[in-house]
């Protein structure tokens, strides 16, 4: 079997790009699922500093008692817009880029199964983005209502609320055309032999990611859309006066949220599983029970909504069912670390810098799973609903779960990606510069949030103080160290280090490690075998 | 690349060549998106920009799927894409069933639970007067309405979709045996039979509003009511012009019995808006 494009068709052999546009429309008009991943990549880190300068922005008014910099409705602004940009904008299309770069190459595929829709998802991202950082200028203001848009305050808030609706519904649109092209890939396109239980589990983490994806988008977009209606088309979804109810919003909006958690999560259990076996050079431990595990948190991802909605007066029944359903999640989860574990048990570890931030996922994760547990229990989160508590699980999860697995990505797969190892020592810098930070702002949360502090208030009662100072100084010591990252990954694209070898890693065994350092513009042209 | 293929032999893989129908596309539904914040602020230029938006919207529809047919008649398309086609086209539809399962479960709740709830007792401080029904505009809004019965232009329309789905598998049964005549002639009934339904949901909206009192206002079954079945038009209307472009395409000349996935994917639509259609019957017109 071979691979063609149609400008072959005409011509006798085509090479690099030949006969493409250069410059700016190289990248406007790709079709190379390489050139799309390391569009949504420099995205997400761009996005990731946007909503990390709205995040410093909370942290400096934080950083003592009393309203300093910012005023409260602009303070809510960037709450909200911290959360949005981070959620939908950097996290998600990174752990899109790594499917579109990796996933190709891990299966033997020579691109996306449609490489056009797959430039579209991409680049439906910057209007949205656009129309997210616009809200901030006109009238009334960006939305300020928090991430969650919980109405009636979302029906309240000027036309920056219209702008984040809209922007939700594209890049909804641009997340479910991902998901079914990174579907249909690994269904479809799969090299002779490589059966689905022979997959890397990258892919077997993206394939269930991309089904929660169009399972809950839609979701997402409905609620939006009554929202949007409520606002301004009179009908009565979230209006008692008319019949309807607030909470409703609260269901339909989480119904698409827990699942989305593990949207947020899964890429990066299936980066972790990719890289633990190889510096641990042994194969991963219970291949087949982490596949499990990985559906069976999917499945349960659709019945634990309403723990986020503990307070809201559900029934006794209700408060139960969603509480013991949510800690059935530990299961499969702890089967997961388990296996994670048990791959290093006696295995000879080195520890490289994306090692060194799988075993930082490894812990932290863990730690922001466990206060999962904690708010999982009905009547201790009664206490904690809104708390800085809440604010420090999950950003446990969401930073040093998700984020630091892709750091781990980046630096494994960043010399198959430019040809040129990253620097070692600035890895190893930026490792435990950004672990440390971390602890220093998010620890101090739980003691913030135990003591009765609630999220979302510029302002704060004095017993709060010290706790906060730490937190904000932890915080823009983290931001800084980002930089350290950025200037890490320009040193490879400007190939200021060494050049990498095919495979750098001898613990390494999957297929993207059988072609050159940098990776050929079309991988696999002719499907390797798989035996 | 490894090997030479000649024209008309379909490569394993296909990888299109740079596209710039995509940023087209991302144009279009930014200034879309732009210019419908702006109308329903009123903003003066809001509705212009959003015509102009969708003129673009257009503009990249056509320049897309004209590539792709274009791609498929010349038959670069594999048995391995048009698999990606058809797993592709089920994933659609799954995400299409999800955004209604978002409006079902609306009803649902608001049912079961909210209009119960505020015709409960620990609701009487607020509304005392309020007893709970269904249908319903709800405690506040007093504006009495009379609601949409199942029996008459619904019930004929739910024989419409029906029959409209049996006339389309009798065109794709004709299609695979090679009779274009009847091939044309069941698929334009099957066009004729959608657009006659959304004559019927036009003329039942304006009869609901300007008769009936029932209006997107009227509380929570007037929002039920009609984005439920007002998404569904939509959906009908979106399929109808699918089936349509097929119709034109047939009179091309294009598909034959073996390549006919575009018309397969339309009918799955097809089949798809039909199946919401009887739910939609069952739980917003009959119960």
């Amino acid at each position: 079997m071979s691979t063609v494009t149609p400008d072959q068709l005409g011509h006798g052999h085509d090479d690099h790009a030949h006969g493409h546009p250069t410059g700016i429309m190289r990248w406007v008009t790709t079709t190379n699922h390489k050139d799309i991943g390391t569009m949504y990549l420099w995205f997400s880190f761009t996005m990731f500093l946007v909503g990390g300068c709205m995040a410093l922005t909370i942290r400096a008014e934080l950083f003592e008692p009393g309203l300093q910099i910012v005023n409260p409705e602009f303070f809510n602004s960037m709450t909200t817009l911290h959360g949005l940009i981070m959620v939908f904008g950097a996290i998600m299309p990174a752990a899109v880029g790594f499917a579109n770069w990796m996933i190709p190459m891990l299966i033997g595929a020579p691109d996306m199964a449609f490489a056009r829709m797959n430039n579209w998802s991409f680049w439906l991202l910057p209007p949205a983005a656009i129309l997210l950082v616009t809200s901030l200028f006109v009238p009334g203001g960006g939305p300020s209502a928090g991430w969650t848009m919980y109405p009636p305050l979302t029906i309240q808030n000027g036309m920056g609320m219209d702008l984040t609706i809209f922007a939700i519904h594209i890049m909804g649109a641009s997340s479910i055309m991902g998901s079914i092209n990174i579907i249909t890939t690994i269904l479809n396109l799969r090299a002779p032999g490589m059966t689905l239980m022979k997959m890397p589990l990258f892919c077997w983490a993206w394939l269930i990611t991309a089904y929660l994806l169009i399972a809950v988008m839609p979701v997402l977009a409905g609620a939006v859309t009554m929202l949007l209606t409520d606002r301004h088309f009179g009908t009565s979804f979230f209006n008692a006066a008319g019949g309807g109810d607030p909470v409703l919003f609260q269901h339909v909006f989480w119904f698409f949220g827990h699942p989305e958690v593990y949207i947020i999560i899964l890429p990066a259990f299936g980066i972790i599983s990719e890289i633990l076996p190889a510096f641990s050079r042994k194969p991963l431990f219970g291949y087949a029970s982490m596949v499990y595990a990985l559906a069976g948190i999917a499945i349960l991802s659709f019945i634990v909504w309403a723990h986020h909605m503990f307070t809201t007066g559900l029934p006794t029944a209700g408060l139960l069912f969603f509480m013991y359903a949510t800690m059935l999640i530990a299961v499969p989860t702890g089967v997961k670390v388990f296996n994670w574990l048990a791959t290093m048990w006696r295995g000879s570890i080195t520890f490289e810098t994306p090692m060194l931030f799988c075993l930082g996922f490894l812990f932290l994760f863990t730690l922001g799973g466990f206060t999962g547990l904690v708010l999982s229990i009905m009547p201790v989160d009664i206490q904690l609903q809104d708390t800085y508590y809440v604010v420090a699980h999950f950003h446990y999860v969401m930073v040093a779960g998700s984020l630091f697995a892709f750091f781990a990505g980046v630096y494994y797969w960043i010399p198959k990606w430019t040809g040129t190892m990253y620097d070692e020592r600035l890895g190893k810098i930026h490792f435990w510069s950004s672990l440390i930070s971390f602890n220093v702002t998010f620890f101090p949360m739980h003691f913030l949030g135990l003591a009765g502090m609630p999220r979302r208030i510029p302002d704060y009662a004095q017993q709060f103080a010290d706790w906060n100072m730490v937190a904000s100084i932890g915080a823009f010591w983290f931001g800084l160290s980002q930089l350290i990252f950025l200037y890490a990954v320009l040193k490879c694209i400007f190939h200021k280090g060494e050049k990498a070898p095919a495979k750098p890693w001898d613990g390494a065994t999957t297929l993207e490690w059988t072609v050159p350092s940098p990776a050929p513009y079309h991988t696999f042209e002719t499907p390797p075998v798989i035996k | 690349m490894s090997s030479a293929t000649t024209p008309g032999t379909a490569p394993a893989y296909y990888i299109p060549q740079p596209s710039h129908w995509p940023i087209l596309g991302s144009f279009a539904l930014l200034m879309m998106a732009m210019g419908t914040v702006a109308w329903i602020n009123s903003i003066a230029f809001g509705p212009w920009l959003l015509l102009a938006g969708f003129c673009v919207l257009l503009v990249m529809l056509f320049g897309w799927f004209g590539t792709v047919i274009g791609e498929s008649e010349h038959r670069m398309y594999s048995k391995r894409v048009d698999m990606s086609f058809r797993w592709s086209m089920s994933w659609f539809i799954f995400s299409e069933v999800m955004f209604f399962a978002a409006f079902f479960g609306a009803l649902f709740y608001i049912r079961n639970l909210s209009v119960p709830d505020l015709g409960s007792l620990g609701s009487k401080i607020l509304w005392p007067d309020y007893a709970s029904a269904w249908p319903t505009e709800g405690p506040y809004l007093n504006s009495p309405f009379t609601p949409m019965g199942a029996i008459g232009i619904p019930l004929i329309n739910t024989l419409i979709l029906l029959s409209s789905g049996v006339t389309l598998t009798i065109a794709h049964h004709a299609l695979k045996a090679g009779n274009r005549g009847s091939l044309k002639l069941w698929l334009f009934l099957t066009i004729l039979l959608g657009f006659t339904f959304l004559c019927f949901q036009a003329y039942e909206y304006h009869h609901a509003y300007t008769e009936y009192n029932l209006k997107l206002t009227s509380g929570v079954y007037g929002s039920t009511f009609f984005m439920l079945t007002g998404f569904h038009g939509l959906h009908v209307t979106i399929g109808a012009i699918m089936l349509t472009v097929m119709l034109v395409r047939i009179f091309k000349g294009h598909f034959d019995a073996e390549h006919h996935f575009g018309f397969e994917a339309a009918a799955w639509y097809w089949h798809f808006v039909d199946v919401v259609w009887l739910l939609l019957f069952v739980l917003v017109y009959w119960l």
